[in-house]
């Protein structure tokens, strides 16, 4: 009996597997397990060259360029470095929470890769509720953050997890909103179908989402300018004060790991993900991340850290009302609008956007009750 | 209506970014570029001249940290004071430039090097032999505009960036 629900059950699996891929379901996972841990590795090598040598840049210095050509080891020196130091305990840390932080906050953003199609069909899994996954697995790491804070006894490291679980708590609620308008467009939930839907890419279609999702992203991974829970000005380094070794390498991985996978799915919600001409469909979807990374790094630069309540505020007075008139105004033209005309569609929602964007900071919300700070 | 706060100041700032990533840097590769320094820095080692100095101590005396120590004896023969033991440790030494002021017979320089960092406390005592004046260890313009006009002037931006390949 029990073969014969194996049997039965390897028959459901064997037939999640895309045809085009030989082998069966294990040699799937092994290949897209392997694929994944090297991609996000590798990323996040890349990002953290993108990001030191093009904020340099930026602030019209070089950059790291000592090791290696154009100091393109540098990721790889600053990982030994990490490894050879000493892992430094607190005495009175809750070691076994301590210990786990680390590793809860990493697995969630390997994870968010599972469902993200790398070409047609080319996924680990093709969740047809991919997207709920990946809001659901974002979240756990911000249980691996607290552990963080918590465990370190160490004010600092509890304001620091205390703000990060304050902003991700409030700034997941437009995100959401912001993922349910792609999601209306494209008729499913699944990403490799959100993708292929997108004959015109949905930032053209939603650009208010894109605009909320990107704010929201960025906040929702502690990237500046919404990096208050890991300021180094007032609360030394957040949660991850008290990490040393490779249990920081651990959370600098995450840091990394996390805006790699936020831009992967802003590619493939908004961007087209893998689809574009010439190039192949993998080139194409590395191309958009690296966009999008550029793109963080360049407000990351620009832009001043800016404070707690402001940060509450920016969430609950600015973003949550525009993404929930994003959804309503989206769910009427999905019903309403003639499929014949998606151009004017573009025109109409880039105009919508501009008065919303208008009107809130005009009537509705003032970062600093409208005092303008110089 | 003032587009004051819709964003245009995020835009002007993204603008002004971008613009700095196509522009040079004004960076220098320091151990192997060098700008010129002033020619009138306080470098932080002193320079004395044996044949202008009477050893009347005056710059022992304007020194406000008490780094320079000077011992002389009577030359009865030539009439005047021979200095024995002229040293400064630069350790203690806040390149105030006093004793160079001070110094009534141009004897006493400031130098213009300023990597003179040592492993041991120990050498950066300077003793007579090694304050003299060498190809090494250049007499900075500080209080001598003559010798100032000598050195090469400074530079503040270097034209062209080399990046380690």
């Amino acid at each position: 009996m029990a073969i014969l629900d194996f049997n039965i059950n390897r028959q459901v699996l064997m037939s999640a597997v895309p045809p085009d891929w030989p082998g069966g379901f294990w040699w799937h996972w092994l290949f897209f397990t392997v694929v994944i841990i090297a991609f996000v590795l590798t990323m996040v090598m890349a990002a953290i060259y993108i990001e030191r040598r093009g904020m340099g840049r930026m602030q019209s210095r070089l950059g790291p360029n000592r090791t290696g050509p154009f100091g393109l080891l540098q990721p790889v020196a600053d990982a030994i470095k990490v490894l050879l130091k000493e892992n430094i305990v607190p005495t009175k840390a809750d070691k076994l929470v301590h210990w786990l932080a680390p590793v809860v906050a990493f697995a969630p953003a390997l994870m968010l890769f599972a469902v993200i199609p790398f070409q047609n069909g080319a996924l680990l899994a093709d969740l047809n509720i991919g997207i709920l996954y990946i809001v659901a697995i974002s979240s756990v790491s911000t249980v691996g953050i607290f552990m963080a804070g918590w465990s370190s006894s160490n004010k600092y490291s509890l304001l620091g997890a205390m703000r990060n679980v304050a902003a991700i708590v409030s700034y997941e609620i437009p995100l959401v909103l912001a993922i349910v308008g792609v999601v209306l467009i494209a008729g499913s939930l699944s990403l490799n179908q959100i993708v292929i839907a997108q004959d015109i890419p949905f930032i053209l279609l939603q650009p208010l989402g894109f605009f909320l999702f990107f704010a929201a992203g960025c906040a929702e991974i502690n990237r500046s300018p919404f990096d208050l829970m890991e300021a180094d000005s007032e609360i030394v380094a957040g949660f991850h004060t008290e990490y040393s070794g490779m249990k920081f390498a651990m959370f600098y991985l995450v840091e990394y790991a996390e805006a790699i996978a936020i831009s992967a799915i802003i590619t493939t919600l908004f961007l087209g993900g893998w689809r574009g001409p010439l190039l192949p469909p993998w080139l194409w979807f590395v191309i958009k991340i690296v966009a999008v990374f550029f793109a963080m790094v360049w407000m990351r630069t620009t832009l001043p850290r800016i404070r707690i309540d402001q940060l509450m505020a920016f969430a609950w007075k600015f973003l949550l009302p525009l993404a929930v008139i994003n959804l309503v105004i989206t769910a009427i033209q999905v019903l309403a609008w003639p499929d014949t005309l998606p151009w004017a569609l573009i025109i109409v929602n880039f105009a919508i956007m501009a008065a919303l964007v208008l009107l809130w900071s005009k009537f509705f919300f003032k970062l600093g009750w409208g005092r303008i700070e110089v | 209506m003032k587009f004051e706060r819709y964003g245009i100041g995020i835009a002007k700032g993204l603008t002004v970014t971008i613009r700095h990533l196509f522009r040079h840097p004004t960076v220098s590769q320091y151990p192997e570029q060098r700008l010129n320094t002033s020619r009138r820095i306080r470098g932080n080692e002193l320079i004395w001249d044996q044949a202008k100095c009477t050893g009347c101590g005056t710059c022992a005396k304007a020194c406000p940290q008490g780094a320079i120590e000077i011992v002389t004896s009577t030359n009865l023969g030539e009439n005047k004071y021979t200095v024995d033991t002229y040293q400064i440790d630069t350790g203690y030494c806040i390149q105030c430039g006093l004793c160079v002021e001070a110094c009534p017979y141009e004897a006493l320089y400031l130098g213009y090097a300023y990597e003179c960092a040592k492993y041991r406390r120990g050498e950066l005592v300077q003793t007579k032999e090694m304050m003299l004046e060498s190809p090494e260890r250049q007499v900075s313009g500080y209080f001598y505009p003559k010798r100032a006009a000598r050195l090469p002037k400074q530079t503040l931006l270097l034209e062209r960036i080399t990046e380690k390949k």
